[in-house]
């Protein structure tokens, strides 16, 4: 467990590990009559044949993932799935020196960290700000130090870091006079929708990673379809990054609470006749 | 000579009753019914039947065994030419094949073709099944990829040929639309399309599920580091279509597909099953094929009020007259020359109704059929908090896109030639992944094809 409610495990699924790049996601069942849940993967170690996912406790399947002790399988897990990041078609010698900024918001510095990592591998300059509610909440702090050139912290609660939101920090680091080449945010979709705001007249292009509502996640069903530049795409096999700029966000807000009745009821446990 | 008796009736749950379950329609006939009826089969010298039949099963010999009560020999008969009798015998489309050219149809009705080759296919499964008639082992690798109806008839002629076959899934459960498309109440998983598949893999053949060829493996990659030596791509057409109306992207507007998806390959009718799915108090199914007629029938059974939208006529609905006729005999409202034009929504941006337009039938298009003409100012709406979209599908581009030298023409589909050969030697396709989505039949019979001719390919 890296916080009470977020838990990170290896996965051992070679074929996975072999393919993965960054920008994936791979889709697990911990149980027959589980859901298929999509999750972003962290890292992949191709030589152990492991991939690592981060999945927080939200609702009753994600409490079935975090139960799995060391050792423990899943029922099925498929993957990679979605598209790879734009910058891995890019040579290396396009890389080195290139400025990126990415934003994390609470589990999107799970997916943030194996792009992270990929860019500084290759020579980028990379500057992360990571944000969550309280510094007893934010996860993977050393690892993402150590594949970036700095990295700034917001908590809303100023218990570390900035007090306050990613939004102003990236307001400060402009005025300031960072400049960058590309820009990332990977978090929940009102954090990116309120990032997209404000990078909007910054002139920095920026990609978002939408963790829609998904079944198949193979392109078959359509539940992830989202509008962006006018144009209905799936976000399961189209993206899941696309130019932040043309997302519907509002859309993409509302479609997510589509079955959150269900959910809730789902999540609900019967106390009646307990003690 | 047999007496002159008319088609002995099937057996079916009450109407009133099945649109409130997930059980079977209908029960099949028994060994008296199976006789009576097989009894009426004239063994025609030249059988037309047999040509429409899209594998080429012999009728009239496995009717004739039928008729001796060799019930045994009839399945043994079938599994010549058909892997998959308990699924064929449920979901072809007869009336437009077998039984559509049975002579006894010119003045009367045909033989129930179709429930015979069902009541065989179970007898068998419950009597043990036909034993495994193979050739041995030829050490030569194929690769199947998708364990949908052409995957599952081309790994198996291949593997009774002696090939070691290997068929990729990319969902969990094999089957592909038997398991996701067609429901419970119409193709029963457990008892039907699970130990189907079982006689598959009992032939033999591997079946790795959870594995995305275009992502976890490409073509190449199986060509290439996985050691076969062909590959058939049996993917299907997957790819959901909308109609790219206003308000599409409302919430509590679905693709068949998503809709099906949940309850069948997922469970979601089932309390035990962890997968969410919408129940609208009013739903309207837009479409007139197979599909719409399974996603009307499966709200209809998780308790919503159904309509249907169809921009033709009854005549021009596409779905099998049974599938129709059931679903009229549930309850299941249908709305024909009826095409929407607008999906709109409340204030939280859910469904409120679907706006259509009237239709009227103008000249044939060049399909034959009467093609429909909006009535102009005829706009009205139908109240409902949920829409399916039942418009056909496409292939899904993930192989296509993914494998250097596969040409696909400009719907998606793979460009093969009868025998399944693509522009890249070795590569084989068939099913709806090269015809656009069809049927369950003309797709195993692809897959038949195809293994003869990778047959031939690695006989060279």
């Amino acid at each position: 467990m890296l916080t009470p409610a977020i838990c990170l495990m290896d996965v051992e699924a070679p074929r996975i590990a072999a393919a993965a790049m960054p920008g994936q996601f791979l889709i697990v069942r911990a149980r027959p009559e589980g859901e298929r849940i999509p999750l972003t993967i962290c890292n992949y170690d191709r030589s152990a044949g492991t991939v690592t996912i981060v999945t927080q406790l939200i609702g009753a399947s994600s409490r079935l993932i975090c139960a799995l002790e060391e050792g423990d399988c899943f029922t099925d897990v498929v993957g990679p799935l979605g598209r790879p990041s734009d910058f891995v078609e890019l040579p290396d010698e396009a890389l080195r020196g290139r400025r990126y900024l990415f934003v994390a918001g609470g589990l999107g510095t799970a997916p943030v960290y194996p792009q992270a990592k990929y860019l500084h591998e290759r020579g980028a300059k990379v500057d992360v700000i990571v944000g969550a509610k309280t510094a007893g909440l934010l996860i993977l702090r050393q690892e993402m130090a150590s594949v970036c050139d700095h990295l700034y912290v917001c908590t809303d609660d100023g218990s570390e870091g900035h007090h306050g939101l990613v939004t102003e920090k990236i307001k400060l680091l402009l005025e300031a006079g960072e400049t960058y080449d590309q820009a990332v945010a990977i978090g929940p979709m009102i954090m990116m929708k309120f990032v997209t705001l404000t990078l909007r007249d910054s002139g920095i292009p920026l990609v978002v990673s939408l963790n829609t509502l998904m079944v198949d996640g193979t392109g078959m069903c359509g539940c992830c379809r989202i509008t962006v530049g006018g144009k209905v795409r799936f976000a399961c096999v189209e993206g899941p990054e696309f130019n932040a700029y043309e997302v519907d966000f509002d859309e993409a807000l509302r479609r997510q609470t589509m079955y959150r009745p269900q959910e809730q009821e789902a999540d609900h446990k019967c106390k009646i006749g307990r003690n | 000579m047999a007496e002159k008796i008319g088609r002995v009736p099937v057996r079916e749950q009450d109407p009133k009753v099945r649109a409130r379950n997930f059980e079977e329609v209908c029960y099949g006939y028994n060994e008296q019914e199976a006789l009576l009826e097989a009894s009426r089969c004239l063994n025609c010298r030249n059988p037309r039947c047999v040509q429409h039949c899209p594998v080429g099963i012999q009728i009239p010999a496995f009717i004739a065994q039928v008729k001796a009560g060799a019930f045994a020999e009839a399945a043994a008969v079938i599994a010549r030419d058909s892997s998959l009798p308990a699924v064929c015998g449920r979901v072809c489309p007869q009336e437009t094949q077998c039984e559509g050219s049975c002579i006894l149809g010119v003045k009367g009705e045909p033989v129930a073709i179709g429930k015979l080759e069902r009541f065989v296919a179970d007898w068998s499964r419950a009597n043990g099944g036909v034993p495994v008639e193979k050739a041995p082992a030829n050490g030569k690798k194929v690769a199947v990829v998708g364990s949908g109806p052409s995957g599952l008839a081309c790994a198996s002629d291949l593997a009774k040929l002696g090939y070691d076959v290997t068929i990729f899934e990319v969902l969990h459960k094999a089957g592909g639309v038997l398991q996701y498309g067609i429901p419970e109440f119409r193709l029963p998983k457990e008892r039907v399309v699970e130990p189907e598949i079982d006689s598959v893999r009992a032939l033999g053949v591997k079946i790795e599920t959870n594995v995305v060829v275009g992502r976890t493996l490409t073509v190449d990659d199986l060509l290439d580091r996985e050691g076969f030596q062909a590959v058939f791509v049996g993917s299907g057409a997957g790819l959901p279509r909308f109609m790219g109306i206003p308000g599409e992207s409302l919430n509590g507007v679905f693709s068949a597909n998503e809709f099906l998806t949940r309850s069948n390959l997922m469970r979601a009718f089932d309390p035990a099953s962890d997968t969410p799915i919408f129940v609208g108090k009013r739903v309207a199914v837009v479409g007139g094929g197979n599909v719409a007629m399974d996603a009307a029938r499966t709200a209809l059974r998780l308790g919503s009020e159904v309509t249907i939208v169809y921009r033709r006529t009854e005549k021009e609905l596409p779905a099998r007259a049974e599938e129709v006729h059931h679903a009229r005999e549930e309850g299941i409202e249908f709305r024909m020359l009826t095409n929407p034009v607008e999906i709109l929504g409340d204030e939280n941006g859910w469904v409120r109704a679907l706006r259509c337009i009237q239709m009227e039938l103008g000249e044939p298009d060049a399909s034959g059929r009467r093609s429909p003409i909006p009535v102009a100012g005829s706009e009205f709406d139908i109240p409902a908090d949920e829409v399916i979209m039942a418009l056909g599908t496409s292939p899904n581009p993930l192989i296509s896109s993914t494998t250097k030298g596969l040409e696909t023409e400009r719907h998606g589909c793979i460009v093969a030639d009868e025998s399944g050969a693509t522009s890249r030697p070795g590569v084989f396709a068939g099913g709806d992944a090269v015809t656009g989505a069809a049927t369950v039949i003309l797709a195993m019979g692809a897959g038949r094809r195809a293994a003869a001719a990778i047959d031939a390919y690695l006989r060279k």
